[in-house]
């Protein structure tokens, strides 16, 4: 058996049978072993490609993603999707050719130091130096890659590697005496951090990405019904929290919901889990929950303090962690009556006065409504990735969530180009579930060529484009903060995005108006096969906003609410049916308008 | 907040005593670690331990209570360093080795090198005919005491190797 062969076999043991790749000289005899193998290669059209899919695969999974590319070039083109996953703690492998041992370092044709340029944006890098070492590291690599936060691992592998002969296949357990995770919460601090939920009167919970890693939703509702706590989200931790629950406040942070932002800073106990206190969420940190006791619960010792100070720092994994809190909060309550049962009944009150509206029957469509439709088109299976701008935070704003894994988003990085191809791994792991892309025309054409590998691989995913001809929120953000000087935020008037997609093989349709989309989505999903819709957006219409240094109350711009209150449901689904297009009136002109 | 947990805010250099594998490339993650975050790095040393296979990685870092911390835990989150540690500096013993080559073309220059040489125990390990080589090890604040005296004479050339440090055994 060669190098080659070892790293297929250590992979297929591990779970991984699908990967995401592009071939090239260095990772050449790779390939030739791969032709044989029971590996399940997706050819993409661009490694960046690569990644991304092997990230969407990872974060619709939870498996490990794997993505492969040749040395030098290759290897660069991942380095936008490797570090994506490194900010939202996807657990993604990256397998690059390198040229042969005794090359390295001469700057031989398409070399590049790998190893050094993956350095800051993985969890680690491997170079094996022989053969018999890469089972051994690639089991290591996938321990690495799931334990504690999960994250990044690259392996670099010289060619000569890939041909050498193993003396023998042994997968060592390889001794990391320096990696191991800290997963059970002390005891004190849990302690601690009950006392303080028990004496709480407005607890809040923020929860992100951490806690669908540790798959700790069950817990969550748990617990909040317990401390009485209602919930607020990240943008990574959208669905950890089903959206339909009643304790739901919505998204927190810059484009975060006015109830979420305002709750978050009048609480008196901040409980955060999973989650890393990222500027965009906080706004001004001295600010911040200026009036909470902070608890904050991650994995990830280094997250504590570094960003917000704690009063209780819990070190271990949010599902063991809630699940002790439970018990210790259970028996500290007792038969008395909780603290915040009024601050939870206010909080739901509070919450039907900020519904944002949905509703529009504008030409060109509104975002809003747009969000409307793919939500009615959708059932709670679906899953959606996004890009990184406008569409984004209105998707996220507005999109309704159920379970975890089911909103998919390029977060810490935030990477134009990511929904397309994250949405291709989403649906070559989950193939039973709806999977819908929602991008804008700046981040799909940065990606466009894989419609090529949606075609090839006839992978039946909608492309739901929001196509507006701006690179809408830099455009916004001109608009707002830069004296209106939109300086190079506008696409023009190319590509033709329907012949775009159909120069692929792929079916397109045009939506313009209100209730084209619902009809179109829900067709597409139906028939089973890949297609691009273009929506044409209105530009002008501006999610309110925090503007950057300000506190996560200051809420710039019009907050559009639902002047409608009576959508507030108990059931789930039934979203938006109490609204008709008649109700909509005139609701004011965009505050933030203009070009 | 007034009973959030007070973190001392003065600058300081503070000791950071680590394990790490004896691997290439472990000193390369530990300062792309530090100019990736921008912690300062005042020295680095890294040297063979008592552990086949560990080295030990002393690192002299300027910052406060709060970029310690992060300092110490982002340290512990590279999977080739195993232990991470900040040496008190009242129980610790620090030390550094220099070797200068100061002028020295006179009988008299010669012999007034060698008795400051002596004064501050250190040594001469090379002579020509017109400089001497002293090699000294001590407290960088000798160190320092001795460069200044010796500037007078003329140093062709100054080597440090950055301080290294070790706790004391603990005092009962």
């Amino acid at each position: 058996m060669r190098g080659g062969e070892a790293i297929i076999k250590t992979l297929i043991e591990q779970g991984a049978d699908t990967v995401f790749g592009y071939p090239g000289g260095q990772i050449l005899p790779f390939y030739d072993m791969i032709y044989d193998s029971d590996l399940n290669h997706i050819l993409v059209r661009h490694e960046q490609s690569a990644a991304h899919a092997a990230d969407g695969f990872a974060r619709a999974s939870g498996k490990v993603g794997v993505c492969i590319a040749t040395s030098g070039p290759g290897a660069t083109n991942l380095i936008t999707g490797i570090a994506t996953a490194h900010m939202d703690s996807s657990p993604i492998i990256a397998i690059t050719g390198q040229v042969p041992i005794h090359l390295i370092g001469k700057d031989a044709f398409q070399e590049v130091d790998m190893l050094g340029l993956s350095m800051p944006i993985t969890k680690h890098a491997y170079q094996p130096k022989n053969a018999d070492e890469i089972p051994s590291l690639v089991k290591l690599s996938f321990d690495i890659a799931l334990g504690g936060r999960p994250g990044p691992v690259v392996i670099d592998v010289p060619k000569n590697v890939q041909e050498e002969e193993l003396s023998e296949y042994v997968v060592d357990v390889f001794k990391t005496p320096g990696y191991n995770p800290t997963i059970r919460g002390n005891p004190r601090q849990i302690k601690k951090a009950s006392k303080l939920i028990t004496m709480a009167e407005k607890p809040v919970i923020l929860v992100g990405g951490g806690l669908i890693s540790s798959e700790a939703s069950d817990e969550l509702i748990k617990f909040s019904n317990l401390c009485k706590a209602p919930v607020t989200t990240t943008l990574m931790g959208k669905g950890a929290f089903p959206e339909n629950h009643e304790a739901y406040l919505g998204m927190l942070g810059m484009h975060g919901r006015k109830v979420a932002n305002l709750s978050v800073d009048e609480s008196d106990c901040l409980i955060a889990i999973g989650c890393r206190f990222s500027d965009r969420n906080t706004g001004n940190v001295s600010e911040f929950a200026k009036n909470a006791k902070i608890i904050h619960i991650d994995i990830d010792p280094a997250e504590i303090g570094k960003n917000v100070e704690v009063d209780v720092p819990i070190v271990g994994d949010a599902k063991i962690v809630l699940k002790a809190l439970i018990d210790s909060i259970t028996k500290l309550q007792g038969n008395t009556e909780v603290k915040s049962q009024q601050w939870y009944d206010d909080s739901l009150l509070f919450k039907k006065e900020c519904i944002p509206r949905f509703s529009y029957g504008d030409v060109p469509l509104k975002p809003q409504q747009v969000i409307k439709e793919i939500a009615n088109s959708l059932n709670e299976e679906a899953i959606i990735t996004t890009d990184v701008g406008q569409h984004q935070m209105w998707a996220a704003h507005l999109y309704n969530v159920y379970k975890p894994r089911k909103f998919i988003s390029s977060g810490g990085l935030g990477t134009m180009g990511f929904g397309f191809p994250a949405a291709i791994g989403a649906k070559v792991a989950m193939n039973d579930n709806d999977v819908v892309a929602v991008t804008g025309d700046g981040g799909f054409l940065m990606v466009c060529q894989d419609l090529a590998t949606l075609k090839d691989y006839d992978i039946p995913i909608t492309i739901c484009l929001f196509n507006n001809r701006k690179l809408g929120m830099v455009y916004q953000w001109q608009n707002l903060f830069y004296n209106k000087r939109l300086s190079h935020t506008d696409l023009g008037q190319t590509p033709d995005f329907l012949k775009l997609a159909e120069s692929f093989g792929i079916s397109a349709e045009r939506i313009t108006k209100p209730g084209e989309l619902e009809f179109a989505l829900k067709s597409s999903i139906k028939d089973g096969e890949p297609r691009l819709l273009d929506i044409i957006v209105d530009k002008n219409e501006f999610l309110p906003i925090v503007p950057p240094g300000c506190g996560i109350t200051d809420i710039l711009g019009e907050y559009k609410l639902e002047n409608d209150i009576t959508y507030i449901r108990d059931g789930k689904d039934d979203t938006f049916d109490s609204i008709s297009d008649e109700d909509v009136d005139e609701y004011g002109e965009d505050a933030l308008g203009g070009d | 907040m007034d009973n959030k947990n007070q973190k001392n805010n003065e600058m300081r250099s503070h000791i950071i005593s680590t394990l790490v594998e004896n691997k290439p490339g472990v000193l390369q993650q530990v300062s792309s670690l530090f100019s990736r975050r921008s912690f300062n790095i005042e020295s680095i040393t890294v040297g063979e331990s008592e552990t086949k296979g560990l080295a030990a990685m002393v690192i002299i870092s300027k910052g406060d209570e709060k970029i310690l911390e992060q300092i110490t835990k982002q340290l512990n989150k590279l999977v080739d360093v195993v232990k991470v540690v900040e040496l008190d500096p009242d129980n610790s013993v620090k030390r550094e080795l220099a070797l200068i080559k100061v002028k020295a073309d006179s009988e008299l220059m010669r012999s007034e090198v060698i008795q400051y040489a002596n004064i501050f125990r250190g040594k001469i390990v090379d002579i020509g005919f017109s400089t001497l080589t002293i090699e000294i090890t001590g407290n960088p604040n000798k160190i320092n005491a001795l460069i200044s005296l010796l500037q007078n004479f003329g140093i062709k050339k100054i080597v440090r190797t950055g301080p290294t440090a070790i706790a004391r055994e603990a005092s009962l």
